[in-house]
């Protein structure tokens, strides 16, 4: 069953299309990888499915009213804010919990990501790979349903890449959060996702299950797999 | 038209931050966030202040008073200066450089946290931006600024008094006491009102750029020159139009 529809969606900055009649679905509990080269609508896809964006024509409907959490490439968190005081925020600026409720859930998503001892670091005093943690910890503090990463691996090494994966994974697995995921990285979508979708021009060419999507015969998949696979070599 | 549209977005931050200013006392954490904007707009800014303020009162001192000695009026020193500064100069000079200094950070601060996507994740957060980031500073300009004007005032009286007594020949008391025997409550409510206008413009224009920066680092750089510019060229117009007001 889709969670989130995408329907005719179309949207143009400046004159240039992004997105050009997006159409597809995201199935409940499943992680959905969006691949595709850069400039292609991606990033643009996942605003438009938290609302920063409005399509030009199109709708997007979202079923029921879930929770959604968003990492973004940067964590984007708050540099005056600790780690622990950063993920509070939304708990406190939003909801009518109490100092120790807050505490609670705090706690956990801290241990989810496995950033408990870093809890009263400032941003700046952790690394790349757990400022990600930490504001994955934040996207999911609400009990989120669906949380939409943008680019959660990009700068970061394999092995930190490879955690990172190991957390979507665990979080979807576990707590059956709907996980869709923008990245470069072919191979790490192929070993994480259930679907994968190519953008190109902003169009869907191809969504498929993993093993389908790797053997895919469209010239299109084809050629974007050689592309990404020569990239890599 | 883009003129237009920014003017329309910086009405609606003012306005935002009229009806959204009881949200600063609503918690715990906002009463400190409120009070580390005060302390930034007004305590740190003091050091700045106090070196122009007391120069733009040496200054002014020695211009009037080398007029006023060649009518042998030097009596009148403080009475010139203290009127200067308090319908003018104490409100200008404290805009300026809550503008330079305050304005301009709360721009890059703000500008900085739009290009890093932290703006984008209060808002999915479901956080306005405006009274989470907005409300705060613009208020807390709002306050200090009557208060660092005051301040500026006092500072520039004693730095005409110095000049009057060691360059002028004046005497500090006869100086002070002429001063105070010019100073009316009008003149202090006028230039306490220009202060908390002023305060009032900076924190908007610096919020409204900062909330409009494009273009990574360079549009920060961008909207912290365009805050202090058009922060600037607004304490100009409407020092002379509050005047034009309350001195027909």
């Amino acid at each position: 069953m889709s969670i989130i529809n995408f329907r005719n969606v179309t949207k143009e900055f400046d004159g240039v299309k992004v997105l050009d009649d997006l159409s597809f679905g995201i199935e409940k509990g499943e992680i959905l990888a969006i691949v595709g080269p850069s400039g292609t609508g991606k990033s643009v896809t996942l605003k438009h499915i938290v609302g920063l964006l409005e399509p030009d024509s199109g709708t997007i409907d979202i079923e029921g009213k879930p929770h959604i959490g968003y990492l973004f490439q940067s964590g984007a968190l708050l540099a005056w804010l600790t780690v622990y005081e950063n993920i509070a925020l939304p708990l406190k600026e939003t909801t009518r919990l109490k100092e120790r409720e807050i505490d609670a859930l705090v706690k956990e998503a801290l241990e989810k990501v496995e950033l408990s001892d870093a809890a009263d670091k400032y941003p700046s005093e952790i690394s790349g790979g757990m400022q990600k943690r930490a504001g994955l910890a934040r996207a999911i503090v609400r009990q989120a349903d669906v949380v939409l990463y943008d680019e959660p691996t990009s700068g970061l090494d394999p092995v930190t890449s490879l955690h990172i994966h190991q957390l979507i994974r665990k979080l979807n697995r576990e707590q059956g959060i709907t996980s869709v995921v923008v990245t470069h990285d072919i191979q790490g979508a192929l070993n994480l996702a259930d679907r994968i979708m190519l953008l190109k021009s902003g169009r869907a060419v191809e969504i498929a299950k993993v093993a389908d999507f790797a053997a895919s015969g469209n010239p299109e998949v084809r050629e974007f797999l050689i592309a990404m696979q020569g990239e890599m070599q | 038209m883009k003129f237009v549209r920014e003017i329309g977005v910086s009405g609606k931050i003012g306005a935002a931050s009229v009806l959204l200013f009881p949200t600063v006392f609503r918690s715990r954490d906002s009463r400190a966030d409120f009070a580390h904007q005060l302390y930034k707009t007004g305590i740190s800014t003091l050091p700045v202040v106090t070196v122009v303020s007391l120069f733009i009162g040496m200054i002014l001192a020695l211009q009037v008073g080398l007029e006023l000695r060649r009518f042998n009026q030097e009596i009148y020193l403080g009475a010139a200066v203290m009127i200067s500064l308090i319908r003018e100069m104490a409100p200008f000079s404290c805009g300026l450089c809550l503008a330079s200094c305050v304005g301009s950070s709360i721009a890059a601060e703000i500008g900085t946290m739009k290009v890093n996507d932290e703006i984008d994740a209060l808002k999915i957060m479901g956080i306005s931006p405006v009274k989470f980031l907005a409300v705060p500073r613009i208020l807390a300009l709002s306050v200090m600024a009557p208060l660092v004007a005051f301040y500026c005032c006092v500072i520039g009286t004693i730095g005409g008094g110095i000049v009057g007594s060691t360059q002028l020949g004046v005497d500090f008391g006869q100086y002070i006491s002429s001063a105070m025997s010019i100073a009316e409550e009008k003149d202090l409510f006028v230039g306490l009102v220009k202060a908390l206008v002023f305060g009032n413009v900076i924190g908007i224009v610096a919020v409204s750029e900062g909330l409009g920066t494009k273009l990574g680092a360079t549009g920060v750089g961008k909207s912290t020159q365009r805050s202090v510019i058009v922060s600037f060229l607004l304490i100009l117009m409407l020092g002379y139009m509050i005047t034009r007001l309350c001195y027909q």
